[in-house]
């Protein structure tokens, strides 16, 4: 048997190339910056080699897929089982144009739903709330009642296919929207599955789509904990989100501590309310963003699920799903540029090569238009083959963590863990996530990366292909998508329609319930889901928390 | 002493993207000029309201939501309505190209996209400030 190479041997040969060869070479041909640095201002070295990660136990650190800590993934045979979920975020106009649209995603080949909601109903207002002017359907599908959760669903099983919905501050009561459809088609809510993403502290962070204080978001938040592990269990009732807080400004490395910190931040209210970490720990899901540096963004997603193991564990999780960080991914939207719109195709299919190769559970490419309007449906095809084409084409499922051992890769894990920890003893020392929000630590950090980040632009540190640098002088315009310009119009009259026809005493009774519920400390979900089935709006159900919880205010940070 | 020029940054509408927004109000400041800034959430009366208080010469609107056709209007409309046509507007955000003509006949002077370099904005309120 051959002897290996001791680390003795390759720190005297990597001094003796260092100087005879390298400092040589870059004599003749000197390198193009004179540091290379990642998108989270890491210096990234010329080469990476068996010393940079000689601290690494394989046993300990790394593992097996399937295994503890889980750096390589939580399921043992990744792709090769199952492939990822292909889960395109749509939504726009009314309901029936979105289902319209939800048909031709599935007939040609996505594998799971993914509902954007226009602003109005990310805020709890119906269509014709005075402050939903001019935003109908926008950015979003509008969902006023059960009406429209039926339309928007109409004739897709809710059995076969899972369904993600992006609503944070009023989530409870579009999820029990959702819930109760399948009701009502005498569908078990035991088999329906799916993902609420209910993750309101990004959206003080970043997003910015709350309505409810810090503290009564929270109990809403574990009472959908409460109430999925017990009646719904095959639902995530969180996706814990990095993607808004990237999409606002922040770094890779912010993006993978503000995240985690929020996911610790719900397991220990959940854990306060006396829930069982073990019933509750397994439906806790993930969202990521895939930004530009490909590498940078691997490394971010295999450290995310290392720490949340450690973390996990410490908190005194014991089932191995607990320990599991499962996420779905979506390509950076704030990447696209309205430049050259077609060129955003590549840009996505690097992001989206990030994110499988990183053991992404679910996928969302960016259409190449959505720097310019929501994408057309040509738009969205390509997008959608983009990620078929990695996945029957690439070869990269072939294995599980393809990258685990590059002397690069683990290096930039480990990299990026250590900051994390840093972040969060940060954060530790403000008193914790919410004060840490409330004194505009997170605001402030990621305002500062995004100006940075626009300055090198704008300087062209940073190249942008098609912006600072290989401009057109006349830029390629490319179809927008047109939406039905009657949709708002005849989602007002359903609306007044709906506020006549129903039972109204019976719409009053629930929602005084839920208001003497919401007063004291019950769970909510049973009180919300009895005035979703009364057909009491999205707007009325909301008024009756906004009165009893009031509103979030935020100080404005730049 | 040269008057500084005095703009609000605002965010018209339920839109709660302001990366954009809160990067060009500190372009804008550190380019010397007095700026301020709404914050999210603002109805159009509003802003023209705290335009009018803060005796702005230039109201910079930004919109990702896509409501931008019926709100960036709805402040020019006010804004004319209280005899303040001498304010410069601009705006911001995802807008279709096709949108911007209908945009400029409404009063928005100039519409910036994405990929904008900020001095583009700071030059072009210099050179087209009214006041």
């Amino acid at each position: 048997m051959k002897k290996k190479d001791t680390f003795e041997q390759i720190r005297a040969k990597h001094q003796e190339w260092e100087q005879q060869v390298y400092n040589r070479a870059i004599k003749e041909n000197p390198e193009r910056k004179p540091k290379y640095k990642n998108l989270s201002e890491v210096d990234i070295h010329h080469l990476y080699t068996p010393l940079d990660v000689s601290d690494l136990q394989y046993l300990k650190d790394i593992g097996f897929p399937g295994d503890y800590p889980f750096l390589r993934g939580v399921h043992p045979n990744l792709y090769r089982g199952r492939l990822w979920t292909m889960r395109q975020f749509a939504g726009f106009g009314s309901a029936e144009e979105t289902n319209k649209r939800y048909h031709y995603l599935l007939d040609h080949g996505e594998t799971g739903l993914s509902v954007a909601f226009d602003y109005p109903t990310l805020y709890g207002y119906d269509t014709d709330h005075p402050l939903a002017r001019g935003e109908f359907g926008k950015c979003g599908v509008a969902i006023s009642s059960l009406v429209d959760m039926e339309l928007l669903f109409h004739n897709i099983p809710l059995d076969k296919i899972t369904t993600s919905m992006t609503i944070n501050g009023p989530a409870a009561i579009i999820w029990a929207m959702y819930i109760a459809n399948a009701e009502n088609q005498k569908i078990p809510k035991k088999q329906i599955g799916g993902t609420i993403q209910n993750d309101i502290l990004k959206e003080y962070i970043a997003q910015k789509s709350y309505i409810f204080p810090p503290e009564p978001s929270m109990r809403l938040i574990v009472d959908t904990f409460e109430y999925g592990f017990t009646q719904v269990p095959k639902w995530n009732t969180i996706s814990i989100s990095g993607y808004h807080i990237r999409e606002a400004g922040s770094t890779a490395i912010q993006e993978l501590a503000f995240t985690l910190g929020d996911g610790l931040e719900y397991v220990k209210a959940a854990m306060q309310r006396g829930l069982d970490i073990d019933a509750f720990a397994p439906r806790l899901s993930f969202f990521f963003n895939a930004h530009n540096d490909f590498f940078e963004e691997i490394a971010k997603y295999r450290a995310a699920r290392r720490i949340w193991a450690q973390e996990m564990k410490t908190l005194g999780a014991k089932k191995p799903r607990s320990l599991w960080m499962r996420f779905h991914t979506q390509t950076a939207g704030c990447s696209l540029t309205a430049q050259q719109p077609e060129i955003n195709i590549v840009r996505v299919t690097l992001q989206a090569l990030a994110a499988v190769l990183g053991g992404t559970q679910s996928l969302h490419t960016n259409s190449m238009d959505e720097a310019l309007a929501l994408p057309s449906e040509k738009a969205v095809r390509i997008a959608l083959r983009t990620q078929q084409i990695i996945a029957e084409e690439s070869g990269v499922t072939n294995t599980v963590d393809p990258l685990g051992g590059s002397y690069y890769v683990e290096w930039l894990t480990e990299k990026m863990e250590e900051e994390t920890y840093k972040y969060f003893d940060r954060v530790a020392a403000l008193g914790g996530v919410i004060p840490a929000i409330e004194k505009g630590f997170f605001q402030r950090e990621i305002a500062e990366s995004a100006y940075r980040y626009q300055k090198e632009i704008d300087e062209k540190q940073r190249v942008i292909v098609g912006v600072n640098r290989y401009q057109l002088d006349e830029e390629p315009s490319i179809p927008i998508l047109k939406m039905d310009e009657k949709g708002e119009e005849r989602q007002i009259r359903r609306l007044k329609n709906l506020r006549k026809d129903r039972d109204n005493t019976k719409v009053q009774r629930h929602l005084q319930r839920l208001r003497t519920a919401a007063e004291g400390d019950d769970n909510l979900m049973p009180f919300i889901l009895d005035c979703v089935h009364s057909y009491a709006t999205l707007g009325e159900t909301c008024q009756v928390l906004r009165d009893v919880f009031g509103e979030y205010k935020e100080q404005a940070i730049y | 002493m040269v008057k500084k020029i005095r703009v609000l940054v605002a965010k018209p509408g339920l839109d709660g993207h302001d990366r954009g927004a809160k990067i060009v109000a500190r372009a804008l400041r550190d380019a010397g000029m007095e700026v301020v800034y709404t914050g999210l959430h603002q109805t159009a009366q509003q802003i023209v309201t705290t335009a009018m208080q803060e005796d702005v010469d230039v109201v910079g609107l930004s919109l990702l939501s896509g409501a931008h056709m019926t709100l960036f209007v709805d402040v020019a409309e006010l804004l004319k309505e209280k005899h303040m046509q001498d304010v410069l507007i601009i705006g911001g955000g995802i807008i279709p190209q096709e949108d911007v003509p209908r945009l400029k006949k409404a009063g928005i002077s100039e519409v910036f996209g994405p990929g904008t370099p900020v001095e583009d904005i700071v030059s072009y309120i210099k050179k087209n400030v009214k006041r």
